[in-house]
């Protein structure tokens, strides 16, 4: 371990060296960089972060961070509350929300089934996802599923399936397949031959 | 249907090979034969590590020591493994270079490759070692992988299915170990594993009975050519369950598998039985007997490779001649001579026994005199 000449500086480093993807030698040029700066910046810095932790809560419908008990996109009246498109986390929120192209309602899973590391469906939103879906059968049409391509999430996705088909909404899946402006002979085999089996009527790709 | 019309094909060969620093060579230029070029020396001298140059540009990585670091000269910084190949009228420079505590670099023409495994099958190499008696006396592991990699050569969805299957396999044995430590069992979180191990294990299986079909005739008339027709051998493929039962299997065998806390039943404990005249190899096949079944295995896996590639493999022969009897050395090289196989590498102890040998076949061999890391001779017979 290294040592420095200062307590307050090693606790520092040791605080932002524990953040993913942070070593002890981006720790210490940031805690550097830090001091630095002007008192105030610095402290206006901790207490958003310590604001962060101890004031954001989750929003009680959908589990998307939020400031209030409901968050914006739930409390919307412009969104569509037809449709619920089921992630993993926030950032998958935040990634379709950039796309313009979604304007129904999320569930955010808080990740996806793995019992290597040690994720059941007990610890995901599942329950209150097919409650949610039960209190709403009259309005819900359609679950879409939009979770990682992996093994984990085809199963994560077969375990909802088999919650939510009782219920008799529409259950989709995001389209998977060749990425837009791919050329074909360097599409990974796999996917090509999945984006041969689900190819779409070309009309479609015209209305759209 | 693969076809195997041996006869005629396209060839691929190494002309030439340098190595600086590799393994006990501290530097060696060679030019090879298209057809025989044997390594002659005496243990430790370095022929093997020829042939393990050879296979490092085929597959990046040594066959017999999988530390790349542990490869380069004692007491030196790097290694530098350079050939010069020809592949249907081309001729491609392949380049493998390691520094110490550095990443391994590839190039083929002088572009360094992105990732490695882009590189690998593309100069299809089929190595016959004295490890691959694990073929054999190993556990059903050694027998699947093998099975396993041939069909994934032409199969690329087999791979996927199979890489899917081990990884469904992995979090369903991981979820009964949650099971067993909770005291606690919930179907509904098992099943779902299930439905993954049933739908690509399903395929899985049907692909490796398919490849059976085609594999087994082309294994059966090799083991007869190196034998002299004297003995009957057939490889069964064991199952657990079938196609059209697998998914009632999987639930019947729901119970052992919790008390087990893993997955007793599928296509990961399937095993190929080896017979010969009626009884399994690894207790009733001599030494010489179960090496001639492995060389069968081998050059029945050369046919496929050379079917699916278009041009031949080649062949590495690693100690082979050791435990086999004259007439059956005698009937592998003059099969291997003929034109449906290309250029082929082998190391002996005997530098006397192989002039006598080749000069019995007749064909064109080239003879290296390894000596304590160096090449102290070479002597061409029967130059075409």
């Amino acid at each position: 371990m290294e040592t420095f000449s200062s307590r307050l500086l090693q606790a520092a480093v040791e605080e932002f060296s524990r953040l993913p993807g942070i070593g002890k030698k981006t720790a210490l040029r940031l805690v550097l960089h830090l001091l630095r700066q002007e008192k105030e910046d610095v402290i206006r810095f901790s207490e958003a972060i310590s604001r962060l932790r101890q004031e954001v809560i989750y929003c009680t419908q959908c589990h998307n961070i939020s400031d209030q008990a409901l968050c914006e996109i739930c409390r919307s009246p412009r969104r569509d509350n037809t449709v619920i498109c089921v992630v993993e986390d926030i950032r998958d929120v935040i990634a379709i929300e950039n796309t313009g192209q979604f304007h129904g309602l999320y569930h955010v899973l808080g990740g996806i089934i793995s019992p290597m590391d040690g994720i059941g469906p007990n610890d995901l939103a599942i329950d209150s996802l097919q409650q949610r879906v039960e209190k709403n059968k009259e309005t819900i049409q359609e679950v879409i599923l939009a979770l990682s391509t992996t093994m984990e999430g085809d199963t994560t996705n077969f375990y909802l399936f088999k919650k939510l088909k009782p219920y008799h909404v529409g259950i989709s899946v995001i389209a998977r397949g060749i990425a837009i402006g791919d050329d074909l002979e360097y599409a990974d085999e796999v996917t090509l031959g999945r984006s041969i089996i689900n190819r779409t009527p070309y009309q479609n790709s015209l209305t759209k | 249907m693969l076809n195997f019309d041996l006869s005629k094909s396209p060839f691929m060969h190494c002309k030439e090979l340098s190595l600086v620093n590799f393994k006990n060579y501290q530097e060696a230029n060679l030019g090879f034969s298209e057809k025989f070029n044997c390594f002659a020396g005496n243990n430790g001298a370095g022929k093997t590590n020829v042939l393990d140059a050879i296979y490092y540009l085929s597959f990046c990585k040594s066959f017999a020591n999988p530390v790349d670091s542990q490869n380069i000269r004692f007491e030196e910084d790097f290694f530098v493994v350079q050939g010069k190949y020809q592949v249907n009228g081309q001729e491609d420079d392949l380049y493998c270079g390691l520094k110490r505590n550095q990443r391994k670099v590839f190039k083929r023409n002088k572009k360094e490759y992105d990732r490695l495994s882009d590189h690998i099958g593309v100069y299809p190499l089929v190595l016959l070692s004295p490890g691959d008696t694990q073929l054999i006396l190993g556990g059903s592991e050694d027998r699947r992988k093998f099975i396993d990699g041939v069909i994934s050569q032409y199969n690329k969805e087999y791979l996927q299915r199979l890489l899917t299957y081990n990884r469904a396999l992995q979090q369903r044995n991981a979820l009964l170990k949650v099971f067993a430590e909770k005291r606690r069992f919930d179907e509904a979180s098992l099943e779902i594993w299930d439905e993954q191990l049933i739908q690509n294990g399903v395929y899985i299986l049907k692909e490796r009975k398919l490849f059976f079909r085609d594999f087994l005739p082309v294994f059966n008339n090799y083991y007869a050519t190196l034998s002299g027709e004297n003995e009957t051998v057939t490889i069964e493929y064991q199952a657990a369950a079938g196609e059209d039962n697998y998914r009632e299997k999987l639930l019947e065998a729901r119970e052992r598998d919790r008390i087990a806390q893993y997955t007793t039943m599928g296509i990961h404990k399937d095993d190929l039985l080896f017979m010969i005249n009626g009884n399994p190899v690894k207790k009733f096949g001599s030494q010489g007997q179960q090496k001639s079944f492995i060389i069968a295995l081998k050059l029945a896996q050369f046919a496929f490779t050379k079917k699916v590639k278009g041009f031949t493999p080649i062949l590495l022969f690693d100690d082979v001649f050791d435990k086999l009897d004259a007439e059956r050395v005698q009937h592998l090289m003059q099969l291997v001579s003929k034109e449906d196989f290309g250029q082929v590498f082998v190391s002996d102890t005997h530098a006397s026994r192989i002039e006598k040998l080749f000069k019995s076949i007749g064909a064109e061999c080239k003879i290296f005199i390894v000596d304590q890391g160096s090449i102290a001779k070479t002597k061409t017979i029967n130059a075409q």
